[in-house]
């Protein structure tokens, strides 16, 4: 511990820290500009200059490491002067055109100048001009305004690891810009428009469409992938402006994906707004009460074992919860599920399911093994915390696949599941690999839990780590990757039916064994519609909608509170920003309502009790997962595949981004980039 | 000084030839296992010699795969740097050093000699394209001002009549010999005085 002084009161702090964290445990404010925690020390806006006694000059406090007995003040006139006078440096080739800057009224430049600034400059000679940079279709630029405090090429080369960003020319003439001018080719790219402390990066879909100060500001969570990453909404009346991250050290650190930023604006195109009927093929507008007697009348005429309902990616856990109540109690049919295509699961263990050492458990792991996974796309968020563990560590890396780029490097092999049958038979280096290696971590995407061998990859590896005692409670190194927000939470509430892990109800579905077919928000089916009457309840009108026979508009996950259980199986509430438009309702609700229909009776009288009854559930089951014994399959398959990776479109993976313009934007310019050849 | 502009026009390919290729991999050899990127300076003025003393972008691409490293990394350095050039210069490429020293001792004379015989503007190429002229910053012959520098030899003592011979030759495909135009070695006092001894007021 060091004893040391800020502004004459004594604090004692670890060693290893610098003066600027020093001055902040003390409570004391430093303005800066290029300094940012999660991002290596720059040192060169000098805003940060603070009197040291001792010192002659003032000290740059962000890269001035603290020692034993310093005396730092803060708020003497010395240090006052010299932030004056970096602030009207800084401002001498800053433009005055705030009024027309998106950047106002959140500006770290405009607040820290009202704070720490002069009020008239001294400078008569001409402002600079930068002409503006492309940077792809999320960042727009105003290069005149840059400070050149590097944030954003130290993000770019370190979190993102796409190291395209620079600083080109010098002095006077420095200009931040990508190599060639070209998009950023990053899933975060994004994140570089928050830690611009100036208007020069601004987001370009969100270009002069409100002030902050307009924005109601809801903190909820994000469903675009399973991490479950913790945002904050902002909403102008009925319309969802933006979205930003929210600082959650366990989740998503200060990161989100362009992805989770950019979708918003698809809460606004191609909604539901009223109930539908399909009479000869065409839509028409029906009032609630008419869709609700139409599908009583068909579920009273239905035999309750052809019937089947199956969730969607982005549906909350309140709204599984009570769409299996309406299905077990309301309608005493079973045929439930919530995967939409035919991945394995074993539904015996939480822990099967679940990414086990959790997200922050990446960062202490000493060797990786990718098993039918793309985490750049499948979870973008997580990569990046692979490759902060691959920087802090350089843990070693293997992927079965060749996957491209995952913006750290990484050793591959050719895909075949036979790889995996010597690792589990001790007869490839990669045994020994996990076996030496104190915290391993497995990692499954969704190709491999898709693949036919699906069964064979996963229960084999499993009993192999835990034959090795790689699973145990210290350390789990089982992992997967969920497909989506609502993958966890469902199988938490047993929204599957399976035999060996099999789908069971899709299978019937593609059989066409079923009359009626609720679909709640599920759009990923890939079925052919014979003689089904279908039921869809959801929020857009994409897939789903287009083959069903009823629509039930329903909420976004903007528009109702709900639950929503990430891939490490944390449970997060997500809260209402906005409202479902027109006469859509929120999800539990209609169900609610429909069961009342049916048997004159609801299945919950309100939301907290629906919210309470859902929070018992979820405890007692995790109090039984507990409670169980590791089981081992025996007499596994082996087959011989080559495992392909499913590359999902990245930009196009659910019905709301689907619905969004921007995200049609990024995928155009990701594939002209493509179609251009100027990779390299 | 500004920013300087990437050529417009640029040749689809560029490959370290072998004698480039070889200085290059000895240079590479100096820094340790994986810190080769320290190597670009020197891999970029080689580079720009092989290339008539000019980098087009598809040499930092190939110095940035050369030392696998970020081409914007490579970019950076190279327009940071002013003595590299990153549009054609032509074959011969001459500096003239206008620094303090130099201008009065007559430097503008030795811009007025270029500007007649290659361009009339600093950075153009001349008429066939092999020669361009600019104003340079101390080049640190200052003894022996004014002085200019012509690819890798400097030219000094000079004055506008043998700056246009100097030229007049350059341009015709010859070398001139490099050195003092006042027929002294190197930087030696005139008139073969060794001391300061005899000069009274010295």
């Amino acid at each position: 511990m060091l004893k040391l002084k800020v502004n004459n009161i004594e604090v004692e702090v670890e060693e290893g820290l610098t003066v600027l964290q020093v001055c902040e445990k003390a409570g004391v404010e430093i303005p800066r500009f290029c300094y940012h925690e999660k991002l290596s020390i720059a040192g060169n806006c000098r805003m940060c200059l603070v009197e040291i006694e001792k010192s002659p000059k003032p000290v740059a406090s962000c890269a001035m490491p603290a020692i034993e007995g310093m005396n730092i003040k803060t708020n003497t006139e010395f240090v006052e002067k010299a932030r004056k006078g970096v602030m009207e440096f800084l401002l001498a080739n800053h433009p005055l055109d705030c009024p027309v800057c998106d950047q106002g009224g959140e500006c770290d430049l405009q607040d820290q100048s009202m704070f720490y600034g002069v009020d008239k400059s001294r400078y008569k000679e001409n402002k600079r001009e930068v002409p503006e940079k492309n940077m792809g279709p999320l960042i727009k630029t105003q290069m005149t305004r840059c400070i050149h405090c590097t944030r954003c090429i130290r993000f770019a080369t370190e979190v993102a690891g796409v190291p395209e960003l620079g600083a080109i020319g010098r002095g006077e003439d420095m200009q931040i810009t990508t190599y060639l001018e070209q998009s950023m080719q990053s899933e975060l790219s994004a994140n570089v428009v928050d830690l611009c402390p100036v208007g020069a990066l601004t987001s370009k879909p969100y270009v002069f469409e409100a002030r902050p100060w307009e924005l109601k500001k809801t903190e909820t969570i994000d469903v675009m992938d399973a991490i479950g990453s913790n945002i904050r909404v902002d909403t102008y009346g009925w319309e969802v402006k933006r979205v930003l991250p929210r600082i959650n050290e366990d989740i998503n650190e200060e990161w989100i994906s362009d992805k989770t930023r950019y979708a918003c604006d698809g809460l606004l195109n191609q909604r539901l707004d009223t109930p539908y009927i399909k009479y000869n093929g065409k839509f028409e507008k029906a009032s609630w009460s008419e869709v609700f007697n139409i599908i009583k009348s068909k579920f009273k005429n239905a035999d309750k074992e052809k019937i089947c309902g199956i969730s969607g990616d982005l549906v909350n856990m309140e709204t599984l919860y009570i769409f299996k109540e309406f299905f077990n109690k309301t309608l005493g049919s079973h045929n439930i599920e919530s995967r939409s295509d035919h991945t394995y699961l074993n539904p015996d263990k939480r822990e099967n399911y679940l990414f086990n050492s959790a997200i922050n458990g990446i960062e202490e792991a000493d060797f990786i093994l990718l098993i039918g996974s793309n985490p750049r796309y499948e979870a973008t968020i997580l990569n990046a915390r692979i490759r902060k563990s691959y920087m802090k560590n350089k843990t070693k890396i293997i992927s079965l696949n060749d996957v491209g780029d995952l913006t750290y490097p990484y050793s591959s092999l050719n895909g075949d599941i036979e790889n995996i049958k010597n690792i589990v038979e001790d007869k490839h280096e990669i045994s020994n690999l996990i076996k030496e290696a104190k915290k391993p971590l497995i990692i499954f995407g969704q190709s491999a839990l898709k693949s036919n061998s699906s069964k064979y990859i996963f229960e084999s590896v499993k009993s192999f780590l835990h034959k090795n005692n790689k699973i145990s409670n210290e350390w789990n190194s089982l992992n997967v990757i969920s497909e989506n927000a609502s993958t966890v939470g469902g199988f938490d509430l047993g929204l599957y039916k399976t035999e060996n892990g099999s789908n069971k109800v899709l299978k019937d579905l593609e059989n066409h064994k079923f009359e009626i077919v609720y679909l709640l928000g599920q759009d990923s089916l890939k079925f052919k519609k014979q003689n089904e009457f279908i039921i869809y309840q959801g929020s857009h009108g994409d897939k789903g909608a287009e083959m069903a026979d009823i629509i039930l508009p329903g909420a976004a996950y903007t528009e109702q509170n709900g639950y929503f259980t990430n891939l490490e199986g944390i449970l997060q509430k997500a809260y209402k920003a906005s409202y479902p438009p027109e006469e859509a309702k929120e999800d539990w609700l209609i169900i609610n309502e429909l069961a009342e229909v049916m048997n004159h009776r609801k299945l919950f009288n309100d939301k907290d009790e629906l919210d309470s009854s859902l929070i018992n559930q979820i405890n007692l089951y995790i109090e039984k997962n507990n409670s169980k014994e590791f089981s081992d399959i025996k007499n596994l398959n082996f087959e011989k595949e080559l495992l392909k990776i499913d590359n999902e479109d990245y930009y196009f993976s659910n019905v709301i981004t689907r619905a969004s313009k921007t995200m049609f934007e990024c995928k155009k310019a990701k594939t002209n980039l493509k179609s251009t050849g100027t990779d390299g | 000084m500004s920013l300087k502009k990437v050529s417009k026009e640029q040749p689809k390919s560029f490959e370290f030839n072998s004698n480039s290729l070889d200085a290059a991999k000895k240079i590479v050899s100096k820094y340790p296992e994986g810190k080769q990127q320290s190597a670009v300076m020197a891999l970029l003025y080689i580079a720009q010699r092989q290339n008539d003393n000019w980098i087009p972008l598809v040499a930092m691409k190939y110095i940035g795969k050369f030392l696998e490293m970020p081409y914007i990394k490579v970019y950076e350095v190279a327009t940071f740097y002013t003595m590299y050039n990153l549009t054609p210069v032509g074959k011969h490429f001459v500096q003239v050093c206008t620094t303090t020293p130099c201008m009065i001792r007559g430097a503008y004379k030795l811009v007025e000699a270029c500007k007649k015989k290659i361009s009339e503007k600093e950075n153009e190429l001349s008429k066939d394209k092999n020669c361009s002229w600019m104003e340079v910053e101390c080049l640190g012959a200052c003894v022996n001002a004014p002085m200019m520098q012509i690819n890798d030899d400097y030219y000094e003592d000079l004055d506008k009549e043998k700056t246009l011979k100097i030229l007049d030759e350059i341009l015709s495909g010859k070398t001139p010999k490099p050195g003092s135009y006042r027929g002294r070695l190197n930087a030696e006092p005139e008139n073969n005085r060794k001391t300061l001894m005899d000069i009274k007021n010295a």
